[in-house]
């Protein structure tokens, strides 16, 4: 085999190594830097987010129209600040409203946006006033427990005036 | 009586022959170290080696690799569809390729594949007196074949085990994703929560290069010290790729205990 060739496919071959690697590292890894298309932010405070991580889908009807861009701690209002980057594509009315819901029982969780009826259409930088959090199971599990006690306490009562 | 006595002393010979096997490959080990010099003062040699060991294993790695995330992402969903949390499958996919399945399966490949072309290349230089020869010209046959190859094989390992890596994670994408429809934001944002670099990816690459370093050194080692016969040489191969995949596969399970611990 020629030497310069051989050489060549060396070279190839580290390259495609170091490719790999790097692939490995900031695609796969936590060392990603996020490419965007054109985008507009728009922000909303959720008393409880749940499981909400970066990057999960925000969806309008079914439809994926952005990405969560950052989740923080909003330490005036005491809630969570969910900063999202939704397509340019899209336009929403300002009084349209967010809610974190869950896709299946134990799916991941996404931002759903519902429509308002407002001419004006949000804009970069802006905030979605109707924000809805989390559902919490425990706190829903816990609910229905004590509506259930209280339904079977009024029903033995009940008996015990037959 | 009589029986049990040979059986003990075939259990002790056997026991005794596989530790002074493992101590001469150490040694040996230790003997390409100290005549390296002359491979990085002629990297040309090296260059050679890796060609043929790691530029002419690069198909069968790719299609190996991208044919294993597949699986992994066919049968991840599977299950993890019954859960509910198919978007977990990116997760399981990189997770298992860059802990173990990477480094190990393209290891073993890598045994197969380049580590019995070394013992077979060493082995037959041997049967035909061309190491002899060597020695007769004042060349050190360790120096000028043995070290390269070795080399070779260190520098290709790791690089191999990262494309086998990458290649997995794609062909898991394009089955998950592409094919069953999993979210593709969803796959890479779990997948980048859940794979650390350092945790994960580094230490793959550290075991991908232990292992490259222990076939190389007993590819070469069983090549060098192969009977020199046709007979000899095969038998050299034969044993090349056995104890190579037993090496990888018991320095796997010591370095997976000990990276564990920074796993949680």
């Amino acid at each position: 085999m020629n030497r310069t060739t051989l050489n060549l496919w060396v070279g190839i071959f580290v390259l495609l190594g170091f490719a790999a690697f790097l692939m490995l590292a900031f695609k796969v890894g936590n060392l990603s830097f996020g490419g965007a298309g054109s985008t507009y932010d728009v922000v909303a405070h959720f008393d409880n987010i749940g499981q909400l991580k970066e990057r999960a889908p925000v969806r309008s009807a079914g439809v994926l129209v952005g990405r969560v861009q950052s989740v923080s701690f909003d330490t005036k209002h005491y809630n969570a600040e969910v900063r999202m980057a939704i397509d340019a594509q899209y336009h929403f009315p300002v009084d349209s409203s967010a809610s974190v819901l869950t896709s299946g029982i134990l799916g991941e969780q996404y931002v759903g946006l519902d429509a308002g009826g407002d001419d004006k259409m949000l804009k970069n930088g802006d905030e979605i006033k109707l924000a809805q959090g989390a559902m919490v199971l425990e706190r829903l599990i816990g609910q229905f427990l004590f509506n259930k006690a209280q339904d079977g306490g009024s029903d033995k009562t009940a008996k015990g005036v037959q | 009586m009589e029986t049990i006595l040979h059986g003990l002393r075939t259990v002790g010979d056997t026991t005794l022959r596989i530790v002074e096997r493992i101590g001469a490959i150490v040694l040996f080990l230790g003997k390409i170290l100290r005549y390296s010099g002359p491979s990085f003062q002629r990297f040309g040699l090296v260059i050679r080696e890796m060609y043929f060991a790691g530029v002419q294993s690069l198909i069968i790695i790719l299609v190996s690799g991208l044919f294993v995330g597949m699986v992994l992402g066919l049968q991840g969903f599977e299950t993890l569809q019954s859960y509910g949390s198919s978007e977990s499958v990116g997760v399981l996919v990189a997770l298992s390729l860059m802990r173990e399945l990477g480094p190990v399966v393209s290891a073993l490949l890598f045994a197969s594949r380049a580590g019995s072309a070394i013992t077979a290349e060493i082995g037959l230089m041997k049967a035909t007196e061309q190491l002899s020869a060597m020695e007769m010209m004042a060349v050190n046959p360790m120096a000028r074949v043995v070290a390269p190859r070795f080399w070779g094989g260190v520098i290709s390992m790791p690089l191999l085990a990262a494309l086998f890596g990458a290649m997995g994670i794609i062909g898991g994408f394009l089955v998950t994703v592409v094919m069953l429809g999993v979210d593709s934001g969803a796959f890479w944002s779990q997948m980048q929560a859940a794979v650390d670099f350092h945790h994960d990816i580094v230490n793959g690459m550290i075991k991908s290069l232990v292992f490259g370093i222990a076939v190389s050194a007993i590819a070469t080692f069983e090549g060098y010290e192969a009977p020199p016969t046709a007979e000899g040489v095969s038998g050299a191969t034969t044993r090349t790729v056995v104890s190579s995949s037993l090496a990888i596969l018991a320095l796997d399970l010591l370095l997976t205990a000990f990276m564990m611990k920074g796993w949680n």
